[in-house]
């Protein structure tokens, strides 16, 4: 379904007449979240606010519903854009509901009375995004994650086709963030809005956008669906992020490894390991992990934490020479913390080593 | 409809104090006239002359240009607090009461020297271009600074300076009608007759008027201007009218009164409070009414608590205001 209704052609943002980025091309459909994700100061946010005509565009072309937007005037484009920027306000004296009503601004006369339709939609987009109980409340006084939802509210009853939201999510504890981020989704399919926003938090930019757009060094570096850009590689190239950790299935990093001789053995594997590999890492203590199968959920977390690490390929039995390896380890730094002392029948080789290690009396 | 009953009930109550204030200001003053005779005087049927004259001459007009130049001075702060998103912003602490100040004493002690007698329109653009000037120099300034309360100390040091230059100019001046500059130049409602009062009627209603016909941006503009943008506000064309008319109606102030302090941050601020909103289309005619009883109040204690010599306009008025300033500052960070 590609309708295309918002397109840049050879867009260039910049201030003050000096270019920042040029050539991006973006389109949107209806319906549909597009995510620009980048490295801090990379000029989402200049993108952002020139599409939203905040700052003039220095060259290009971009098309709402095939108008240009330079014959647009800035009343048309309210009635189809609307916006949600970082910048926190604060309005003296006004309630939420006082907040959310400016967004009918552009559908009212020069004494700003509201018709019923206005009031029907300020209702509407006030319950779909549930800030009807603070309606009244002055909007100063209001949480974070109640700003955001009246701020979202407010763009709702402005009617747009098209939203631009900068870094919606920032500053939000992670239980408004879901919150706000499953509204917007809802909102997106049932009022079929083209949503272009930015955001810092890859796991979330990953599970809701429909595609990903990456700003970094100046310029576009690709765009794609977030299947295509969440890759390790890419994310941990792109963000600059060595030693490399990114991992895109979890869509979590991990702080830097502490390398050197190993210290200890931590023998994991099915998730046992990763709180433990993360304690040493908090104590700076340089360990080996080992063994783990390269399908199993501790892997992605050893391989960025530990100093040495033993591992099988996935669905293989443990060879001779990887527990020959874990054993040398094992032998070298005499200390061995075992997650568990259960072991299934599949997890023999560990069961070895863990016996081993208890013969030695080198459980810790 | 709990709201709309605020607002009528405060705006009852404030018309209620101006009509007091009103009819005091007109019965009573250093010489004893009966509320009887006033009475007489005001439908036309009294003989005594000189009583006549000192109603319908001086306390009236005087009563007229204190609802007026009030009403004006607060709704020029009103503006121009949300020009700066400041609510500690006013024509006098910008300095720009002062720079209309300048230009008014300059242009008199010209004219006084050539011979001629300026009319109040020639005032009123005098002052206009003295306030435009100051104006010119805070957006300078405004735009380089990012703290409200750094561009607050630039307009109180531009008022300094305007004020130190006028002061030099009246001191060094050598006629005898400076003594009614000087009086001026401390601000006061006295010496105003009645074709002034016309004149600042005609000037300052419609000005008022433009105003109140820009609540809607006026309204959109305090979400700030990113969203105002957004909603369709032609932000330029705004920002340029919201200057002409608060810079119109301190300049229309300074001509007739010279400077007066305080009445432009102290009125909208107690006003927004009395009402609980900042909603424009409210706070002008309220922040108009509320200028007029603040005023009508000062004068009546600056000409009478040491009659029959008169205090400064600005003294009563800072007395009342400065505390107020105060009291926002302190309570800024806090929310309501």
């Amino acid at each position: 379904m590609q309708d295309n209704f918002f397109i840049t052609e050879q867009m260039a943002v910049g201030y003050n007449k000096k270019i920042l980025i040029d050539n991006i091309n973006i389109s949107v459909n209806r319906g549909e979240i597009v995510t620009l994700i980048g490295p801090n100061g990379a000029g989402k946010s200049t993108i952002l606010k020139t599409i939203a005509s905040q700052l003039s565009l220095l060259a290009g072309t971009v098309y709402i519903s095939g108008k240009n937007l330079r014959n647009t005037s800035s009343h048309e484009l309210a009635k189809t854009m609307s916006i949600m920027m970082t910048s926190r306000i604060e309005p003296e004296l006004m309630t939420c509901y006082d907040v959310i009503k400016s967004g009918r601004y552009p559908y009212t006369g020069q004494l700003g009375i509201l018709s019923e339709y206005d009031k029907q939609q300020i209702a509407e987009s006030m319950k779909f995004m549930s800030v009807d109980s603070i309606a009244d409340k002055d909007f100063r006084c209001i949480s974070d994650g109640q700003r955001q939802r009246v701020m979202l509210a407010r763009a709702v009853c402005q009617e747009p086709d098209i939203l631009i939201l900068d870094e919606p999510t920032s500053f939000l504890d992670i239980h408004h963030k879901l919150e706000l981020l499953s509204m917007l989704k809802r909102l997106v399919i049932r009022k079929k809005i083209g949503v272009i926003m930015s955001m810092h938090e890859l796991d979330l930019a990953q599970r809701i956008s429909d595609r990903i757009i990456c700003v970094s060094n100046n310029r576009i570096d690709k765009c794609g669906t977030p299947e295509e850009i969440f890759t390790d590689e890419y994310i941990n190239k792109i963000y600059n992020i060595f030693p490399a950790s990114y991992y895109a299935g979890y869509g979590s990093a991990e702080l830097e490894r502490v390398t050197g001789e190993p210290e200890v053995f931590v023998i994991a594997g099915g998730g046992r390991g990763i709180n433990t590999f993360r304690r040493l890492q908090r104590k700076q203590v340089p360990f080996a992990a080992g063994i783990i199968s390269e399908n199993d959920i501790d892997f992605p977390v050893a391989s960025a934490l530990a100093s040495e690490m033993v591992s099988e390929k996935a669905f293989e039995p443990v060879s001779t020479e990887t527990f020959d390896k874990a054993l040398k380890i094992i032998e070298k730094c005499r200390k061995v913390i075992s997650c568990t002392d259960r072991f299934g029948i599949l997890d023999n080789a560990n069961q070895k080593l863990y016996d081993y290690a208890q013969e030695n009396n080198w459980l810790v | 409809m709990n709201k709309n009953v605020r607002y009528t009930a405060c705006f009852v109550i404030l018309s209620v104090l101006l009509a007091t204030a009103v009819i005091i200001g007109i019965y009573s003053g250093s010489v004893r006239i009966s509320a009887a005779e006033v009475t007489e005087i005001i439908a036309g049927k009294s003989n005594n002359r000189a009583a006549e004259n000192i109603i319908m001459q001086i306390r009236i007009p005087r009563v007229l240009s204190s609802v007026i130049l009030g009403g004006a001075l607060s709704i020029s702060g009103f503006l121009l607090q949300t020009f700066f998103a400041n609510p500690i912003a006013g024509p006098f602490v910008l300095g720009i009461s002062s720079g209309a100040k300048l230009a008014v004493a300059l242009t008199m002690i010209f004219s006084l020297q050539i011979g001629s007698i300026l009319s109040s329109a020639e005032l009123i653009a005098a002052a206009f271009i003295g306030s435009m000037l100051s104006m010119a120099v805070i957006l300078m300034v405004s735009g380089k600074v990012q703290k409200s309360s750094a561009l607050i100390v630039s307009g109180v040091m531009i008022g300094y300076i305007c004020s130190a230059i006028t002061d030099f100019a009246v001191t060094f001046a050598d006629d005898s009608n400076i003594v009614n500059l000087h009086n001026w130049s401390m601000g006061s409602f006295s010496g105003i007759d009645r074709a002034d009062v016309t004149v600042m009627a005609a000037v300052i209603f419609p000005t008022v008027a433009a105003a109140l016909l820009l609540s809607k941006q006026i309204g959109a503009y305090q979400l700030g201007e990113v969203y105002a943008r957004n909603l369709g506000v032609n932000i330029k064309l705004f920002r340029a009218v919201l200057i002409l008319l608060s810079s119109i109606l301190s300049a229309c102030v300074t001509a007739f009164a010279g400077p007066v302090s305080f009445v432009g941050i102290a009125v909208p601020h107690i006003v927004k409070r009395i009402f609980g909103t900042a909603k424009p289309h409210i706070i002008i005619p309220a922040s108009f009414i509320g200028g007029a009883v603040f005023c009508l109040v000062c004068d009546m204690i600056a000409r009478t608590v040491f009659a029959p010599s008169e205090l400064s306009i600005s003294t009563v008025t800072a007395l009342f205001g400065a505390p107020i300033v105060i009291s926002i500052m302190l309570n800024r960070k806090k929310s309501v």
